[in-house]
């Protein structure tokens, strides 16, 4: 009985969370990744671009709600997506039209670029708060629950609670399709394919015959629905402020590098390594430790107070760069 | 009238001429092979031919148009291909999609191309579901060339196809070359292995200091005394 309830805290406390976190991250990194594979520049304006979506689609959603229009139990912001989707995709071609088509024609290093998306970063930032303020802004309706901590205690008749969040749920689902849409696409189709090759080697695509333009407007395309899509997720999991998906990038950039910049499977695989380890350092292992040991211990077990957990990414970033910085997926150095 | 005719070119990447009026003609179905020593402008010509550089004075005619002014990809679509020396392949995508980029200017259907590919280089066949990344020198030389095959070009431009490569793969690269060229195809290669070149060479262009030195055939070339003293080691 005492294993079983420490499965349980073991899954309520890390598993579902960590999963949730870890599918976000992994969607918010797998755009960085996409960025860097083709335009070969870290976009420092991903965190924003997310934030951005994020809140043309809680507008839409304001004004879905006001017309009376929901999704029952599931959350009226999943109509609003396709809106904030267009509106980022339509940010981004025009962003790229008017400010990174330049330094790509005068052939700009990468880190001049990256300069460039900083730049950017702080005017969709800026954007994005005159658009919609910096409150706290809770976003999600429908059915809270689709596993309530009581409801199970009743039923299992265990100690220990165990919740699963319908957005938890929505997460993991709508982040396995997309990344499955998106592995479809890249290898299956010519545009995915060309993405690829462009990704590969850029002169011997352009000898082929591949149009460089469209790889780069589609690539930003996607991009942006990612990014909406992650920022959305994260939102309706959590809440949303504006200046949270800036302190989101770290923990992003720290996916897509351990799992290798420019391989999109490293991003995935990245986005769930670090969740897990920020949630598992961060968690107090006390409760679970005393059901599995035979003493009690002391203090709480937990090696890092929840503020720093930012700490985590960054400490597995530097270990990355370090000492294998093309990743674990072979992806391209820094 | 030489299919590929390029005349008297003299340019470089900017700054100082590497290139002084350098000429190189290839006859429908034949194969020519530049070589020359280290530094004496081969692949600058051949890269020449192919648009990668500016060209001060000279004319590109191919097939009697003149494409001086075209850039590589126009080159592409008016029936050249051009496998670089290095960097030649897409490293993490499969052979079969390698071949499928090189046909990407293609409209039509391609799997007949794709098929004479498999059945000039057997090896691309069974390996068709592996990167390229993943393949040896040889192998990966072979999805070079391959892949350029795909637009189904009338001239085929090789940079140092057998660099890196051991004796028995470059025997075997040369032999499916001169196959290639039976098709009808021309080939322009740049070879640092002068004397096995010469050999399959219907016409053979001794470049020093970015112009011609000697211009004959492949067999002339390699019974000249003194090409053999002064490049072909004796």
């Amino acid at each position: 009985m005492d294993l079983l309830n420490a499965l349980v805290a073991i899954t309520n406390y890390i598993i579902i969370p960590a999963s949730t976190y870890g599918a976000q991250l992994a969607l918010g990194a797998l755009g960085v990744t996409l960025i860097y594979g083709i335009l070969r520049f870290s976009n420092f304006a991903h965190g924003d671009t997310m934030a951005f979506g994020t809140a043309i689609t809680i507008m839409v959603t304001w004004a879905l709600q006001a017309g009376g229009v929901s999704l029952g139990p599931l959350p009226t912001a999943l109509l609003a997506l396709p809106f904030g989707i267009l509106a980022t995709a339509l940010l981004m071609l025009g962003t790229d039209r008017v400010i990174y088509a330049y330094y790509r024609k005068v052939k700009a290093k990468p880190v001049t670029l990256v300069m460039v998306s900083v730049g950017v970063m702080f005017m969709m930032n800026a954007v994005t708060r005159f658009l919609i303020g910096v409150d706290d802004i809770k976003f999600t309706d429908g059915e809270r629950f689709v596993i309530t901590a009581r409801g199970f205690k009743e039923f299992t008749g265990l100690a220990e609670p165990l919740a699963l969040r319908t957005t938890q749920v929505l997460t993991l689902v709508m982040a396995a399709l997309i990344v499955a849409a998106l592995f479809w696409f890249l290898n299956n189709t010519r545009t995915g394919k060309s993405m690829r090759a462009f990704s590969d080697n850029e002169d011997l695509a352009l000898l082929s015959g591949i149009n460089p333009n469209r790889v780069v407007a589609v690539t930003w395309i996607i991009a942006g629905a990612l990014a909406t899509t992650a920022g959305v997720l994260y939102g309706l999991d959590k809440s949303f402020k504006a200046f949270n998906y800036f302190h989101l990038l770290l923990p992003i950039f720290a996916s897509a590098i351990l799992g290798g910049l420019g391989n999109p499977l490293g991003a995935i695989a990245g986005g769930f390594v670090i969740a897990f380890s920020e949630v598992g350092v961060t968690y107090a292992w006390k409760k679970v430790a005393t059901y599995v040991l035979p003493i009690e211990p002391d203090g709480l077990l937990q090696l890092l107070s929840t503020e720093y957990k930012f700490a985590v990414s960054f400490i597995i970033l530097i270990v990355v760069l370090l000492f294998k910085p093309t990743g674990l997926f072979k992806g391209k150095s820094v | 009238m030489s299919f590929l005719d390029a005349s008297d070119m003299t340019g470089g990447y900017g700054g100082a001429d590497i290139l002084h009026g350098c000429t190189l003609k290839v006859a429908k179905g034949e194969i020519a092979v530049i070589v020359g020593p280290n530094g004496a402008g081969k692949s600058t010509a051949m890269k020449a031919v192919f648009g990668m550089l500016n060209l001060r004075e000279g004319s590109v005619t191919l097939d009697g148009e003149d494409i001086t002014a075209l850039s590589p990809q126009e080159r592409v679509r008016k029936g050249m291909g051009f496998v670089p020396q290095v960097n030649n392949v897409f490293p993490t995508m499969s052979v079969e999609e390698n071949l499928e980029m090189g046909a990407f200017i293609r409209t039509d259907d391609f799997r007949d191309t794709m098929e004479q590919v498999y059945t000039l280089f057997p090896i691309l066949r069974d390996k068709r579901h592996q990167n390229a990344g993943e393949l040896s020198g040889g192998q990966r030389q072979q999805v070079a060339v391959g892949r350029a095959l795909m637009t189904q070009p009338k001239l085929l431009m090789l940079d140092e196809p057998t660099a890196g490569v051991s004796p028995i793969v470059m025997d075997e690269l040369f032999d499916r070359i001169i196959e290639v060229a039976r098709t009808g195809i021309s080939i322009l290669m740049v070879e640092q292995n002068a004397r096995q070149a010469l050999e399959i060479a219907d016409q053979g262009y001794v470049l020093v200091q970015g112009a011609n030195r000697y211009t004959d055939t492949g067999a002339a070339l390699l019974a000249d005394p003194d090409v053999r003293r002064t490049f072909l080691g004796g």
